[in-house]
């Protein structure tokens, strides 16, 4: 058994890696820069890293200042939420978790999701935020990842609908209404999200009376929802061209009117040839609410950013980027490759059908 | 985009008369802070927000209700920052701000006193055995490209007749790395800053920052216009903690001054009466302030000075009477 592993070991690496000399010399310069890049990681992360001590017995050594995570994650994680109430965000994250992996099995995937989606943001919302017994924490307390997945996951709840409408409104025969979408998506489309969340922190509460003070995560919410839907609206509008008209015009032969028509025949086909795109846009805006740093809300990246400036723990950035990029690679990673899983099962039922 | 902004706020703004009433019925000081910088705000490891400016904030929540926490910190950045005092966001603006000119009148703030007095200076290796800026002559001085330092340290060499090599970087990364690495003889900026950067290495005791401050970089604590009654609280909240330092009052001690026959100290603890009702505060205010947050002697050490990694020296930020500029008038 064994020397049959080993056999299949051999022949697979001098097919791929040994075909002929061209081939091996790259393949044996690949090996000596990835053994040595290893080496040097693995040197920086492990042998020389510091997992106890504080920030002078950092200094001294070469290696990755591992306490430094040890003593900031918390913060990175959670921000500047009180620590007595922590388990309410854990809590919230780890049902957000469980939530993930039974929405990854296509035996859920039916309409009972509508109402299990809505529920769950309601208890993370009400875990947060507090009430009914539990003791109010406003919402200026609120950072690091919880931020993030909320800011990301309500973001996606709302603009991926108002993408649809939009999408439709743009193709609407109606020049009353598609010129307007039209004029909307261009415009939100031609500026960056920086600037529409600078509009919404710096110059907008100029505008309102002083008494009227709208919460400074609302607002955030709100630029991220308009902005993203602007670009799911376009995704969609991919996917509602690729159809052949011939769907429409036999839709309106059976007598389906303008919703029934959208409903079952054209968005059904439409939005399964574009998960891709879509799941890219998500993925995408998933990363761009990092960007609420530039109106002061600590979100994941703003309380890494913020843990680098404790005067006892200078200086040790790359510890802290890489904690919180490992966290962001490995949601990104997740959402991949459930677009993938998607993909294929709707390739499935394509072909059995 | 600037003057947009100034014009919307002369628009916009009405008087914000009895910002103290509404800070007593939300039962919080709303402060100002900025998003990270070490030594004057930060949040630690918990999550607690301390610093010089964040001391202040303390201060002014001690002297309202008797207790320093009752703050809530909204950290802003630097294009947020008087935007949200404008629009009642906060009620102090305590976030190392520089006082001058634009800012005290079109922009629609008052400044209080100065809370600390930084400015730009110069760090050399100690081996080089440099003492004073004024032996600087022939040096190159590593600096950020297009930067007021710039333009400050050309100025001063050329005051002083000295000859300079500038080295300019582009990112302010470089610029220490640069120097650090000893492309350069010395590193300019600001002191605050320079502190900060030589905490950062394996051996801050080889550095040495230099006496000299050659810019104006006044930082304090701000309050919307519209408000006097709310502005003379702050100012004389930081007054009082300059005072004491002067009084030889601290949070260790000012218990054992209960019985003290000094007319000023009678007078600043509330033994005597007037301070507060002048205010509108509670009279043991000035009690209140030094006995939970400290005088200010005590804040600059513990959060810049020598009990804090950044291990600055307190320079111009010295009592008057010790060759500094830190001076408060009576507090009577």
């Amino acid at each position: 058994m064994r020397r049959g592993l080993d056999h299949k070991l051999v022949h697979w690496g001098k097919r791929n890696l040994f075909p002929n000399i061209a081939q091996s010399m790259i393949s044996i310069l690949m090996l000596i820069i990835g053994c040595g890049l290893l080496y040097l990681i693995m040197n920086w992360f492990l042998i020389n890293a510091v997992w106890k001590g504080d920030s002078s017995a950092c200094r001294e050594a070469s290696g990755a200042c591992l306490s430094f995570i040890r003593e900031k994650y918390l913060y990175i994680l959670f921000g500047v939420y009180p620590r007595e109430h922590l388990w309410r965000p854990i809590v919230g994250l780890i049902l957000w978790i469980i939530f993930w992996f039974h929405f990854t099995k296509k035996k859920n995937w039916n309409k009972s999701l509508l109402l299990k989606f809505p529920t769950l943001f309601f208890i993370y919302y009400f875990l947060l935020s507090g009430g009914w017994g539990l003791s109010p924490v406003e919402n200026h307390l609120w950072g690091g990842l919880p931020l993030t997945i909320l800011l990301s996951t309500v973001g996606i709840l709302v603009s991926y609908p108002l993408g649809i409408l939009l999408a439709l409104g743009r193709r609407s025969k109606s020049k009353l209404l598609s010129y307007p979408v039209v004029c909307y998506i261009e415009l939100i489309r031609g500026v960056p999200l920086i600037s529409i969340l600078f509009m919404s922190s710096v110059m907008l509460p100029l505008f309102l009376p002083n008494d009227l003070n709208i919460d400074k995560l609302f607002r955030a919410q709100v630029a991220i929802i308009l902005f993203s839907a602007a670009y799911f609206a376009e995704v969609v509008r991919g996917g509602l061209q690729s159809l052949p008209p011939g769907q429409e015009e036999a839709a309106k032969a059976l007598g389906l009117n303008y919703l029934q028509t959208q409903m079952y025949v054209i968005l059904p086909q439409a939005l399964v040839q574009v998960i891709p795109p879509t799941v890219n846009t998500m993925i995408g805006m998933f990363k761009d609410t990092s960007l609420v740093i530039v109106i002061a809300l600590f979100d994941l990246m703003g309380t890494a950013k913020s843990s680098l400036t404790d005067a006892s723990w200078l200086g040790f950035s790359i510890e802290a980027y890489i904690f919180v990029a490992l966290i962001y690679f490995i949601i990104c990673f997740f959402m991949g490759r459930f677009s993938q899983q998607v993909e294929y099962e709707f390739k499935l039922s394509k072909e059995r059908s | 985009m600037k003057r947009i902004c100034i014009l919307a706020l002369l628009m916009f703004s009405t008087s914000h008369a009895g910002t103290l009433d509404s800070v007593k019925k939300n039962g919080k000081l709303k402060c100002g802070v900025s998003t990270g910088l070490a030594g004057f705000s930060s949040p630690d490891s918990k999550g607690v927000w301390r610093g010089l400016d964040v001391d202040f904030c303390r201060a002014i929540s001690a002297a309202i209700f008797g207790t320093p926490d009752k703050v809530q910190y909204v950290s802003l950045n630097a294009q947020q920052r008087f935007t949200a005092l404008q629009s009642g966001e906060i009620d102090v603006l305590s976030r190392n701000t520089t006082f001058n000119l634009t800012r005290d009148t079109v922009v629609g703030i008052n400044f209080a006193p100065t809370t600390f007095y930084d400015g730009q200076g110069f760090m050399m290796r100690k081996k080089d055995g440099v003492t004073s800026a004024k032996e600087l002559d022939g040096a190159s001085v590593c600096t950020q490209q297009g930067t007021t330092n710039e333009l400050n340290m050309a100025d001063f060499f050329r005051t002083n007749k000295m000859k300079f090599k500038p080295v300019v970087f582009e990112s302010n990364e470089e610029v220490n790395q640069a120097f650090f690495k000893g492309r350069c003889d010395a590193l300019t900026s600001d002191k605050s800053g320079l502190a900060s950067e030589r905490t950062k290495l394996k051996n801050p005791q080889d550095y040495v920052i230099l006496p000299e401050v050659i810019s104006k970089e006044p930082l304090a604590p701000a309050v919307r216009h519209g408000d006097d009654q709310w502005f003379d609280i702050v100012k004389w909240v930081i007054y009082s903690v300059i005072e004491a330092e002067e009084l030889g009052l601290s949070s260790k001690n000012i218990d054992t001054f209960m019985k003290t026959t000094n007319p000023a100290i009678r007078k600043f603890i509330g033994l005597s009466e007037g301070n507060g009702r002048a205010l509108g505060l509670s009279e043991n205010w000035a009690y209140n302030v030094v006995k939970n947050v400290g005088n200010y002697e005590e804040i600059f050490t513990r959060h810049v000075g020598n009990d804090s990694p950044l291990k600055l020296d307190r320079g111009l930020n010295r009592l008057w009477k010790n060759g500094g500029i830190l001076y408060a008038p009576p507090v009577r």
